[in-house]
């Protein structure tokens, strides 16, 4: 959906996205990341489980939830990407379990 | 003074709260300013301090390049900043909840200054939901903070400002444009033209919104005025896009990717959470804080600066800043009233300019009846997706204000907290039940202003602290 235009070089991490390997920049959003995957969407709904991408990225729509580092409903928006970070898309309502 | 205590809490690192920072240590306030950005900016100078070390300032233009200086001084001001911070709550006191890096914890201050801004306004049609879908500010912020741009040629519809600067700096960035669909309603230029004249002023500005017309108009994609409505079309994610124009003119093309965009709203569910008083701003079709001449609210030491006490811009908003902040340190004894008033008085004149075109700009580009009163099939509210049809059946059993339907349906109990679905609530419950909008009201807003985990809650580990907090000052 969006591509990145320039190459971060010596700024580039690793992410992994439902563990898979990705490359992306020190500092960029876990958000940006994704709107650079083939498979654009982050969430399905609690509701319809329609897939759902980064709307807004100011942090008023919570459109672009995931689970980072195992810690689910994270606003992929406002958080940074770290080297080795695990984000996962998530799929309809949470399991209380979880 | 320990770390969790300030004379000064802002909340919000933008242009309004940067500058209330470095007026309010001037004049030897502690000040403590939590944003819940990683970098001070705010969304217009969002990621400055990165981009201006790189050739890629070159493409986002002037006023963009301006917040370099600001985010410095703001660095050397002697502020505590604390970025990645969530706002969740403040109680009378002041004491403010924050999370940070899911520790949660709490903070005092004798006064505060929200500098929250302004959200793009929720702008709702058949398919806004589809992956594809974002908004003009969404795309401005990937362009500044990941250098990244849509793969294929975008479409954009809308109107204002932001969507003419975004196509130059996307078309400067080597970006492409399948097409705009201008959504400013036929007639709006010779309404606003009565408000020029107290912008004369200001033509510098009004000569850079032309000269965005123009180079766009020379780029060659195609501009198709007077656009009223929209639908967006696909399966899991935009594969096309249906527009019709005041005209009846109609029209399906292929999309990947649409932006959108009706102007700006202030952020205002911390003031409503504090019990701020609000009240309509028909020229700006919002609700705005009611503000006395220094920013401070119904609330005695609280006040709002910038965007967020009504649309006016970075160069409102910074002045707006420098205000409160003076006020605030003749509060708390660092400076007489007549120093302070004194010291308003260039503040006041920069924020009088700053203000002067923006009349024009909302009789221009207010936005298209459309916008409040979306086809019945239309998500209203897209966390949990109601919609339109179901609001408007409910707003004529009985007469239920936004809270009751808000309870019958969940629509505003999402995640999102009404931030999407609050206006367009209030305008379907208005039209359904034939009153003013203002008179209908807005949804109820409680702590926390953001969803806390019971995890960040439990780190508090201060419970016991809460009990012997000091009387308010």
């Amino acid at each position: 959906m969006f591509r990145k235009l320039h190459d971060p070089g010596a700024q580039t991490v690793t992410i992994f996205i439902d563990g898979r390997p990705v490359p992306a920049e020190a500092g960029e959003s876990v958000a940006a990341v994704l709107l650079r995957q083939p498979e654009a969407w982050c969430r399905t709904t609690p509701i319809s489980e329609s897939p759902r991408a980064p709307y807004c990225m100011t942090g008023v729509c919570f459109e672009c939830l995931v689970e980072v580092d195992g810690l689910a409903s994270v606003q992929g928006c406002l958080t940074p990407v770290r080297n080795g970070m695990r984000v996962a898309r998530q799929q309809g309502p949470r399991s209380l379990s979880a | 003074m320990s770390t969790s205590e300030t004379d000064l809490l802002i909340v919000g690192a933008g242009p309004a709260g940067m500058a209330a920072a470095v007026t309010a240590r001037r004049q030897g306030l502690s000040v403590r300013v939590v944003d819940d950005q990683p970098a001070p900016g705010g969304q217009i100078w969002r990621a400055i301090e990165t981009v201006a070390a790189t050739p890629r300032i070159a493409r986002l233009g002037e006023a963009y390049r301006a917040g370099a200086d600001r985010a410095a001084a703001f660095r050397a001001c002697g502020a505590l900043y604390e970025p990645d911070s969530q706002l969740w709550q403040i109680e009378p006191g002041f004491r403010a909840f924050l999370t940070q890096q899911g520790q949660a914890r709490s903070v005092t201050a004798r006064a505060v200054i929200l500098a929250t801004g302004a959200q793009e306004r929720p702008v709702p049609f058949p398919g806004w939901t589809l992956p594809g879908v974002l908004t003009v500010g969404a795309a401005q912020i990937l362009l500044k903070t990941a250098d990244s741009v849509p793969t294929s040629p975008v479409w954009i519809a809308g109107c204002g400002p932001l969507p003419l600067l975004y196509m130059t700096q996307l078309l400067a960035a080597g970006g492409q444009i399948a097409g705009f669909l201008d959504t400013t309603p036929r007639g709006r230029l010779g309404a606003a033209l009565r408000h020029l004249p107290q912008g004369l002023g200001r033509l510098g500005d009004l000569a850079k919104g032309l000269s965005w017309s123009l180079a766009l108009k020379r780029a060659g994609f195609p501009i198709i005025p007077h656009v009223a409505e929209l639908r967006a079309k696909g399966e899991g994610r935009l594969e096309s896009l249906h527009y019709r124009t005041q005209d009846g003119r109609e029209g399906e093309v292929a999309a990947e990717v649409l932006l959108v965009h009706e102007g700006v709203v202030p952020n205002i569910h911390a003031p409503l959470a504090l019990g701020c008083a609000v009240s309509w701003h028909a020229g700006q079709h919002c609700y705005v804080p009611e503000l006395d001449s220094w920013g401070e609210t119904s609330q005695a030491n609280v006040f709002v600066a910038g965007d967020g006490a009504g649309i006016g811009g970075a160069e409102a908003a910074e002045p707006r800043g420098g205000i409160a902040a003076l006020r605030v340190a003749a509060r708390l004894g660092k400076l007489g009233e007549g120093a302070a008033e004194s010291a308003a008085r260039p503040e006041r004149s920069r924020l009088a300019r700053a203000l002067a075109l923006r009349p024009f700009l909302d009789a221009l580009y207010a936005p298209r009846p459309q916008v409040f009163a979306p086809a019945d099939e239309t998500l209203v509210c897209r966390c949990e997706e109601v919609t339109a049809g179901e609001l408007r059946a409910r707003a004529v059993q009985g007469r239920p204000g936004p809270n009751q339907i808000k309870a019958f349906t969940r629509a505003g109990m999402g995640p999102c907290q009404g931030r999407q679905c609050g206006y367009t609530m209030a305008h379907i419950v208005a039209a359904a039940q034939n009153r003013p909008v203002e008179e209908v009201g807005f949804y109820r807003i409680r702590p926390p202003l953001k969803p806390v985990t019971l995890g960040e809650l439990a780190s508090l580990g201060e419970l016991a602290s809460l009990d012997e907090r000091e009387p308010t000052a």
